[in-house]
């Protein structure tokens, strides 16, 4: 499996965000998004899961293949896509039901009614997201009772309950406490056997704690895209190279 | 106060206070007066509605009875019954909600959720705002133009209810919107990207957080409709039937025009009866409203904040 972006244009309105992107992300791997805020880290991100078809003034072109599948294609059902490419957002935001049905939805809409089934998903993905026990005890408590870190991991069951191969994470620790985001940091570390993960982050240190690949973003322009260590030791470009020694952003 | 700067207390600092000065206490005047205010208008409407209880409730609460609630109208005061009217407004309230309800609902939704923000759905959007605000009379003109003489309804409680939806549809629109709007996009958003389609989104999620808002907006608009009499008058609804409404079809009265005729008479025994029926009016609308109170309270639990 191989993700592909082919000359990606974005723009909302008559502002152009992106401004061409191509890149290509292997299986298994984990790849940050890194740059100055307003780059256009989230806007790409969301273009891999058709978020941005949400917003009215959102225009996508170019091209981004899946499996060799243009997403994109008039014929492509974009809930299909989307249960296939998860997504955990910056802010935790867990649905206002309990514990167990917010990791039960996913396969709830998808027609899944097999109670037995449903319950061993939902233990299977909690776990999956190092939650199970912390609660296990209280599955029908309401998702808002957990901490921060707590109620981003059950977000993560959430979107692991359904199966996706992708995982897309649009800075997922930049709300939490430093023990929090070191949780989620090793679940990262952990879910790369099993998905491929797209994790945007400001956060230097997290990029190259927990990613493969980096990729650097400046004004809707992928500047350079490399192995981790490589960029951060030894960056080709001097916009790179200002920006990871925290000459700017 | 000044002064306490000016007077070094122990060493040459000055002693700090915190007591107001200049235009603090400007501030807190204000504070206080409007508290004041407040206070007083609030007063005002409380003690207005106890006089107006207390007026009601020594003029009829002799009067209420068994017989009262199950006779029907007559001529002669002590013999008349409010069994009729009772019934034509339960009637009443039963048929338009299950008209207004549903379409004010769904209107409400398809707004918020689908239409798209153009100059044809700002148009809509002001109307209805305009709808909320026409006199009540004015619908009841409508309702006998359009149910009871192009439709062929005549003055029936189906007419009634028909009118009287139309009259509450902007309350219900307008809650059932102010309610959507209150549920978080991020709510959305985390449906959607476990690819929920919109229904299933709006159903499972917006839906649900926003019940407890749309209810109490349905109840609210529902206690006004049956307050209501000019639409009922215009209509053709009558002061006096003989039995009380079968069918959607039938003739029927409603409490309020019950009330104001009896109100209307010049003897003081159907003025009794008057206050006796307001009293049975206000215990409608005081068990609806803690129907509401009580869905409400089912819904949030639901709900899990
Ligand atoms: N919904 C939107 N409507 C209009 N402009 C947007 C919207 N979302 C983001 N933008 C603009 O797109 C640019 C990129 O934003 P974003 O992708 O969120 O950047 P990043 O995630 O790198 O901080 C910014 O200039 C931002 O103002
Ligand atoms: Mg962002």
């Amino acid at each position: 499996m191989k993700i592909e972006a082919n000359n990606v244009r974005v723009s909302y309105g008559s502002e152009q965000v992106l401004k061409g992107i191509t890149m290509s992300i292997k299986k298994n791997t984990v790849t940050a998004f890194i740059g100055p805020s307003g780059c256009g880290k989230s806007t790409f991100l969301r273009c891999f899961n058709r978020m941005n078809d949400l917003i009215e003034t959102c225009k996508v072109e170019g091209e981004i293949m899946i499996d060799e599948s243009d997403i994109y294609h008039p014929k492509v059902n974009i809930n299909e896509l989307r249960k296939s490419v998860g997504m955990v957002f910056q802010k935790p935001n867990p649905f206002p039901k309990s514990i167990f049905e917010n990791v039960a939805y996913g396969l709830r809409i998808n027609g899944v009614t097999n109670k037995k089934y449903i319950e061993e998903k939902v233990e299977w993905a909690i776990k999956q997201a190092a939650l199970w026990d912390e609660v296990k005890d209280k599955l029908k408590k309401s998702a808002f009772a957990l901490s921060g870190g707590q109620q981003q991991r059950l977000c993560i069951a959430r979107a692991l309950a359904v199966e996706p191969s992708i995982l897309l994470m649009d800075e997922p620790a930049s709300a939490l406490d430093p023990i929090s985001t070191t949780k989620i940091e090793e679940l990262i570390y952990n879910l790369k056997a099993s998905y491929t993960i797209i994790i945007v982050t400001h956060n230097m240190q997290q990029a190259t704690r927990t990613s493969d690949k980096t990729a650097f973003f400046y004004m809707g322009d992928l500047i350079e895209y490399d192995d981790t260590r490589t960029l951060f030791t030894n960056p080709k470009k001097q916009k790179t190279q200002n920006y990871i020694t925290g000459r700017f952003g | 106060m000044e002064e306490t700067l000016e007077k070094p207390v122990g060493n040459k600092k000055p002693k700090m206070t915190f007591e107001s000065k200049g235009r603090t206490v400007y501030y807190q005047m204000q504070d206080r007066i409007f508290k004041y205010f407040a206070l007083a208008a609030t007063s005002l409407g409380l003690i207005v509605l106890v006089l107006l209880l207390y007026s009601v409730f020594e003029n009829g609460f002799g009067r209420l009875d068994w017989d009262f609630i199950t006779s029907l109208p007559s001529k002669r005061a002590s013999k008349a019954g409010i069994y009729t009217a009772w019934t034509g407004t339960l009637w009443i309230m039963f048929l338009t909600t299950i008209i207004a309800f549903p379409i004010g609902v769904s209107a409400g939704i398809y707004l918020e959720e689908y239409s798209s923000r153009n100059r044809m759905a700002n148009l809509i959007e002001i109307n209805i705002a305009n709808l909320a605000g026409v006199p009540s009379i004015i619908y009841g003109l409508l309702g006998l133009e359009v149910f009871a003489r192009f439709l062929n309804l005549g003055a029936s409680v189906l007419t009634g209810s028909l009118t009287l939806a139309l009259l509450i549809l902007p309350i219900i629109i307008v809650s059932t919107r102010e309610a959507i709007k209150t549920v978080p996009y991020t709510l959305r958003e985390a449906s959607f990207a476990l690819g929920a389609s919109k229904w299933q989104t709006i159903w499972n999620q917006v839906l649900p957080a926003s019940v407890p808002g749309i209810i109490t907006g349905v109840i609210l608009a529902i206690s006004r409709a049956i307050g209501e009499t000019a639409p009922l008058i215009v209509i053709g609804a009558l002061t006096y039937v003989p039995f009380a409404p079968t069918s959607p079809m039938d003739e029927f009265t409603v409490m309020p025009i019950q009330i104001f005729n009896w109100v209307s008479r010049p003897q003081k025994a159907f003025a009794e009866n008057a206050a006796a029926a307001i009293i049975v009016l206000l215990s409608i609308t005081f068990v609806m409203n803690a129907i509401a109170v009580y869905l409400r309270h089912r819904s949030q639990k639901k709900v899990k904040w």
